[in-house]
């Protein structure tokens, strides 16, 4: 398990458009760096970043290595309803990660 | 102006290999222009991308190509009718075209993103935002990357 | 370290500086290195969302917990902590920087074997305790005077294949541009920071190895007492900069 770091507002009116911010501990190793002994480092990447809410997906991006170390992605969503956010990470070496965050709609 | 500048790093070359310039001392060209015209095609299927409608939020210079943080919007109402299905964002001289492709729908309420990147050097960033209706828009912007002084010691 | 160099060589680099034609700020005060990066870099530091620096504290806090510094001590009681360190250590009566702290409460306290200086934990431990004295002014010890003294000493002595001190670049050069890069005043008041360069959180020390190796002379063996004497300089020049750890730098 990683460190990650989320903003999610807690609570939110029907019909608002809410913005998700996310931040995850990865090095995004690029695969095309040579390490202290010259030979390349192998990449280690997250590929691939989805939300989900209420198990729908709403949110998906497929990243490269270009995505800079630590990524940092932020994305919109109109909530209608409460439910649980899920935010998933998954990438090279078998790396996957789940977070969830509530929230409240009135 | 010919002189002797702060050491572009350390004790020897190997040392500067650790840092991002590595990117483009192993495949000094980056992508090229034919991998980068193939990445967009990929994304649009060949249809040609129009510009307009799409922002692309990047500083022109920045200090350091390890991190530049990107922002892409679409004017879009987001409804079922009429929205943003996809962004993705492409550069010009990285090793590889592809930075990120994002899905998204009407549900989105926005056709917003942001994120940060690598630039290998100064070069063109271009944002592609696939619509309902079948057809693409783009924005493009130049940046220039000043890098840090050392490397690593 | 230190060789004579020709002179044609040192005059044309510092011709160079010149040359670089950036304003050379005569502010009041120390500036930290904050105030010179662009709106983008300024903006990640200052929101914690957007700060890689900010995941390394919260494994600091999860640490803090973990490793059984909370049976002794609060995450409150080390508020303004780091903005007096280094300080003296009593049994020693030698200077001691915050990771040599933490190591100690670690090492003699807790008899739990040493953490390496630059690994993940003793910096997310460092940046987690540091973090609680975000935005207090620097304080320097009063009892390092000799410290302070050796410190200064090592910023004025020329040193490398380039012959140059800390003092060319940070006092005389400030705020012109070298090679692509500002040089900053060259304040300690951010650490342990998010170095773009780096792209992770790193020390001072590492950050005091980079401009060592910069001007091509042999870096201090890692806790070597010289870098922490620059530190007790360095802070008592950078006297009332607030704590930004943990800062951005490029
Ligand atoms: C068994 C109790 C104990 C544990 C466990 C312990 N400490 Fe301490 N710590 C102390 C005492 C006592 C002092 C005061 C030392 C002094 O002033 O000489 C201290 C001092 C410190 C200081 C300096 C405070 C100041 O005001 O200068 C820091 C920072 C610190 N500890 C961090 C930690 C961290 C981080 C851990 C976990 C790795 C930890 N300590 C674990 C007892 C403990
Ligand atoms: C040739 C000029 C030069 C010399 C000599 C030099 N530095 Fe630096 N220093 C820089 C530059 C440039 C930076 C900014 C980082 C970068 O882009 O490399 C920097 C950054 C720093 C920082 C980080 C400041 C911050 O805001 O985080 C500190 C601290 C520092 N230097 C201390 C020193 C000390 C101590 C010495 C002497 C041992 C020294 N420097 C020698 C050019 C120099």
């Amino acid at each position: 398990m990683v460190r990650t770091l989320l903003r999610v507002p807690a609570t939110a009116r029907s019909g608002e458009v809410i913005e998700i911010r996310t931040l995850i501990a990865h090095p995004m190793e690029t695969g095309f760096r040579p390490g202290a002994d010259g030979t390349v480092q192998p990449r280690d990447i997250i590929r691939r970043f989805t939300c989900r809410f209420n198990n729908r997906e709403v949110f998906a991006a497929e990243l490269h290595p270009a995505v800079a170390a630590n990524p940092y992605l932020t994305f919109t969503l109109r909530v209608e309803e409460s439910g649980i956010l899920a935010f998933t990470w998954e990438g090279d070496n078998g790396f996957s990660q789940t977070e969830t965050r509530p929230i409240a709609v009135a | 102006m010919s002189s002797p500048s702060w050491p572009r790093c350390a004790t020897d070359r190997r040392a500067m290999l650790g840092g991002l310039l590595a990117l483009s001392l192993v495949r000094p060209a980056g992508a090229t222009p034919e991998a980068l015209a193939a990445a967009m095609r990929e994304f649009t299927g060949g249809a040609a991308p129009l510009p307009g409608g799409v922002t692309l939020d990047i500083p022109p210079l920045v200090e350091n190509g390890n991190a530049v943080p990107v922002g892409v919007e679409v004017e879009s109402p987001m409804t079922e009718a009429d929205h943003v299905r996809a962004i993705a964002l492409f550069n010009e001289r990285n090793p590889l075209p592809n930075v990120i492709t994002a899905r998204l729908g009407p549900w989105s309420g926005a056709a917003r993103l942001s994120t940060r990147i690598r630039l290998a050097t100064s070069q063109r960033l271009i944002a592609v935002a696939a619509l309902s209706d079948g057809s693409y828009r783009m924005a493009e912007q130049q940046v220039v990357v000043t890098l840090a002084a050392c490397i690593e010691g | 370290m230190g060789s004579p160099r020709p002179r044609r060589g040192r005059s044309r680099w510092l011709e160079a500086l010149a040359c670089a034609g950036a304003l050379l700020l005569l502010g009041a005060g120390p500036r930290s290195g904050y105030e010179t990066m662009t709106p983008q870099l300024r903006a990640m530091q200052d929101d914690d969302l957007s700060n890689p620096g900010m995941l390394a504290v919260a494994e600091g806090e999860a640490l803090f917990a973990r490793e059984g510094c909370a049976g002794c001590h609060t995450a409150e009681a080390m508020r303004g902590v780091a903005a007096r360190y280094p300080a003296l250590d009593r049994a020693s009566q030698a200077p001691i920087d915050l990771s040599g702290r933490i190591a100690q409460c670690r090492e003699k306290r807790q008899q739990r074997p040493p953490l390496p200086r630059e690994g993940p934990a003793m910096l997310a431990l460092t940046a987690f305790v540091a973090h609680q004295s975000r935005g207090l002014p620097l304080q320097p010890d009063p009892r390092l005077a000799e410290a302070r003294r050796q410190g200064e000493a090592l910023f004025r002595e020329r040193r490398g294949q380039l012959n140059l001190s800390c003092a060319q670049c940070h006092d005389d050069n400030a705020g012109r541009r070298l090679a692509g890069s500002l040089i900053p005043e060259g304040h300690p008041n951010g650490y342990p920071l998010y170095r773009l360069e780096w792209q992770a959180l790193g020390s001072l020390q590492r950050r005091l190895r980079n401009c060592l190796v910069g001007v091509r002379s042999e870096p201090f063996p890692p806790g070597a007492p010289d870098y922490v004497a620059l530190e007790a300089y360095l802070v008592a020049r950078a006297r009332g900069l607030l704590v930004e750890t943990p800062a951005i730098r490029p």
